[in-house]
């Protein structure tokens, strides 16, 4: 039976169109920012895309990594810079203080960098309880020397009561590009299996039940941590055979893997069995009608790494504290390109497409 | 999770699977409508479209809440947000429907205050935090969230909480129905019936439409082993030449619905004469409004609000898409001005409605195998 089925040729033509505009650049064309420009997904990357990195005209920025690349006299440094905008201040888990260190080090840390040093600028609002701003300060401390990571210089601003939720953070980092890691955004192989460091939406989750605007009770802690060790890791074991890595931030890992397929160019298969959720976190995702596959973490990494290196890079993670239950989830494919396809744990495929609009705001 | 994994087991989806195929007659084409976004939404969140083959398509029907709700009245919701302190609340699907100048989301970047909600009691909440201020709630929904809106504007008239007031764009589900079967060129074979609607109105609602239109009806719960079931159920009926409302979902679906939550419906609620759908155009009978009982908590008798008809806009094709007359692809503006991230019509707003499926499915939706 191929007559009635068979897809016709204006309907090949049409979903041609649809995967040549999926694979295109995104354009900026909004007439203003609204909450879904910061939340990850394709309005982000529309912001990013479409109006950023047309400006700024730089080769490591149109790289699309979680940090730049810049040589001086031959040594090797990744830069990246991040704001922290996290509302409440403290959660379960961490505080602002933490994420503010840890994030930016993770970005360092998956670009192939050991991190070195950071700069700090708190934006602080009016009225801020002293003890609040000290019980900060002493998180960036804490979290710093657990990084390993020194803060060289910093920069402080007071705005007006009603401006600032408290605090906002910015912090930038430096780190120096580890001789071991050969990772691109572009550098996606077919037969790349795809592993992920740990259980996954517990971020996201807390910061939203401890909002408390959601009547739900259940102990979920952020699990905000440098990623640092797991990368070493990583790379001690797989070298040149991990192709690329990233934190799963802002959008979760769905958001990592459509951004990844898109920049390499390949097709993605996830199994859904496989991707290691905690009980509570599932059960609040299923509640408020949520996919923990787009919630926040801040303290997991995707790794691509080639098949014949895999098993050996899934032990060697397993290895490192805090990501005890990393798994491989799924595969890199030929086709279709730019799409992530899902096997259900019910047992159909479906697409996990970017992240559309804006259903956590303002995690991190 | 207990009580939730037993429904999604996938062994016993895969013998449901070959119980349909088994069913299937070679070459036959069924189109069966699924009436519920609710069922939309877990049929691609499972992948169960994927384990039929090929000549069983699921056409997704007017169910979905969000998707049927015309410009015009996102333009009176977003005038009331404009007014001066107001707080205006709606569920988070909403914020993005696009009105004739834009949606609820633009207009809160341009400095409407205006708050998503999961429940109706979080606006009544938000009303009593913020006495100064007048707290609206876009009531949407069909007969499922119905109750809850009236049991909260009952609240708010206990608690004498008076800054609190309800545009009401409430619907019934069987004008829709009705209107899709008086359609002459509708190509369906019949229908998944919607589990959580029935769960107020029972099954009794739906015998018009075996005993008037002759097409089956199987009343359905949302995990895909439900789904799966419902549409054996469907085919077996076709194929055995019954053609009856069946309850699939008896565990929650009582034939008579719940009484209580009618009783309540009828005491705070009366039919609109017409409302507008978008895609379906105006359907007699189909709307709800606040009785005059509770006329003081209608927003739109608070505030003035435009009212202005918007026409859908002329290349939209949503209306013959959810009657299964065309495919989403075949539509003019599909897949080049009308996207997930720029929709013109309701079925590319929500990820629930059928363009913005198959926009997302396309070619895997085709691999399935035909027998």
């Amino acid at each position: 039976m191929t007559d009635q089925t068979a897809v016709s040729d204006r309907e090949q033509k049409i979903l041609g169109i649809i995967e040549t505009a999926r694979g295109k650049r995104a354009r900026f064309r909004d007439e203003q920012i609204n909450m879904a420009h910061g939340a990850g997904g394709k309005a982000t990357q529309s912001l990013i895309e479409g109006l950023l990195a047309p400006a700024f005209e730089s080769a490591a920025l149109d790289e699309m990594a979680d940090a730049g690349s810049v040589e001086v006299d031959g040594l090797e440094l990744a830069l990246t810079t991040d704001s922290y905008v996290v509302k409440p201040l403290r959660f379960p888990g961490g505080s602002i203080g933490e994420l503010a260190v840890n994030g930016t080090v993770n970005d360092l840390a998956v670009s192939g960098a050991r991190p070195v040093a950071l700069t700090l600028s708190l934006v602080l609002e009016e009225g801020l309880p002293a003890h609040e701003l000290r019980t900060e300060v002493a998180a960036i401390a804490g979290a710093a020397r657990a990084a390993g990571v020194q803060i060289v210089a910093g920069d402080t601003k007071v705005v007006e009561r009603g401006h600032a939720d408290g605090m906002y953070i910015c912090s930038s980092g430096i780190g120096r590009r580890d001789p071991r890691a050969v990772l691109s955004p572009a550098g996606l192989r077919p037969g790349d299996r795809i592993l992920l460091s740990g259980s996954i939406g517990e971020h996201g989750t807390a910061i939203m039940l401890a909002r408390g605007e959601f009547e739900l009770d259940a102990s979920i802690e952020s699990d905000t941590r440098s990623l640092w060790p797991a990368v070493d890791a990583l790379l001690e074991v797989a070298g040149g055979e991990l192709h690329c890595m990233r934190d799963a931030t802002r959008g979760g890992v769905a958001s990592v893997l459509n951004e990844l397929a898109r920049a390499s160019s390949v097709a993605m298969i996830v199994r859904e069995s496989q991707i290691p959720v905690e009980p509570a976190v599932a059960g609040a995702a299923e509640i408020l009608g949520i996919d923990p596959m787009y919630v926040a973490n801040e303290g997991k990494l995707v790794a691509f790494v080639a098949a014949e290196a895999a098993e050996a890079a899934l032990r060697a993670l397993r290895s490192v504290p805090g990501c005890e239950r990393a798994a491989e989830i799924g595969e890199v494919r030929t086709e279709p390109p730019g799409m992530v396809l899902v096997q259900t744990s019910f047992g159909g495929r479906r697409v996990m497409d970017q992240l559309v609009g804006d259903p956590l705001p303002r995690i991190c | 999770m207990k009580f939730v994994d037993e429904f999604r087991d996938p062994e016993l989806g895969r013998a449901l699977a070959g119980e349909i195929l088994s069913l299937v007659e070679p070459g036959r084409r069924y189109k069966v409508m699924e009436v519920c976004g609710g069922h939309t939404h877990s049929i691609y969140k499972y992948g169960v479209d994927d384990l039929l083959p090929a000549n069983v398509e699921l056409v997704h029907g007017p169910g979905c809440p969000v998707c049927v709700i015309p410009m015009g009245r996102v333009d009176d919701g977003i005038a009331i947000a404009r007014e001066q302190d107001v707080i205006f609340t709606c569920f988070g699907d909403m914020m993005r429907v696009p009105g004739s100048n834009g949606s609820l989301l633009d207009a809160k970047a341009a400095g409407a205050d205006i708050r998503m909600v999961y429940s109706p009691l979080d606006a009544l909440r938000i009303a009593k935090q913020n006495p100064d201020r007048e707290v609206v709630f876009f009531a949407i929904g069909f007969e499922t969230t119905a109750p809850s809106t009236a049991l909260t504007l009952k609240r708010a008239r206990a608690e004498a909480v008076t800054n609190f007031s309800c545009m009401c764009s409430h619907v019934t589900i069987v004008p829709p129905l009705r209107a899709l079967l008086e359609s002459p060129d509708l190509r369906l074979d019949g229908f998944i019936g919607p589990g959580h609607v029935s769960t107020v109105v029972g099954a009794r609602p739906f015998e018009f439409i075996p005993a008037d239109y002759g097409k089956p009806v199987v009343i359905a719960g949302f995990e895909p082993l439900d789904i799966l079931q419902a549409i054996s159920m469907i085919l077996r009926q076709l194929d055995e030449g019954r053609c009856e409302v069946e309850n699939q979902y008896r565990r929650v679906v009582p034939y008579e619905g719940n009484l209580r939550a009618l009783e309540v419906l009828q005491e705070v609620f009366e039919l609109r004469p017409h409302f507008e759908w978008r895609g379906l155009g105006f359907i007699s009978h189909s709307g709800l409004k606040l009785s005059d009982a509770f006329a003081d908590l209608d927003a739109e008798r608070r505030f003035s609000v435009p009212g202005v008809r918007v026409a859908d806009p002329k290349a939209c094709q949503c209306g013959e898409v959810l009657k299964g007359v065309i495919k989403p692809w075949e539509c003019k503006v599909f897949g080049t001005a009308c996207t997930p991230e720029r929709p013109i019509g309701t079925c590319m707003v929500s990820s629930e409605g059928a363009c913005a499926a198959y926009y997302n499915f396309g070619r895997f939706a085709r691999e399935r195998e035909v027998v």
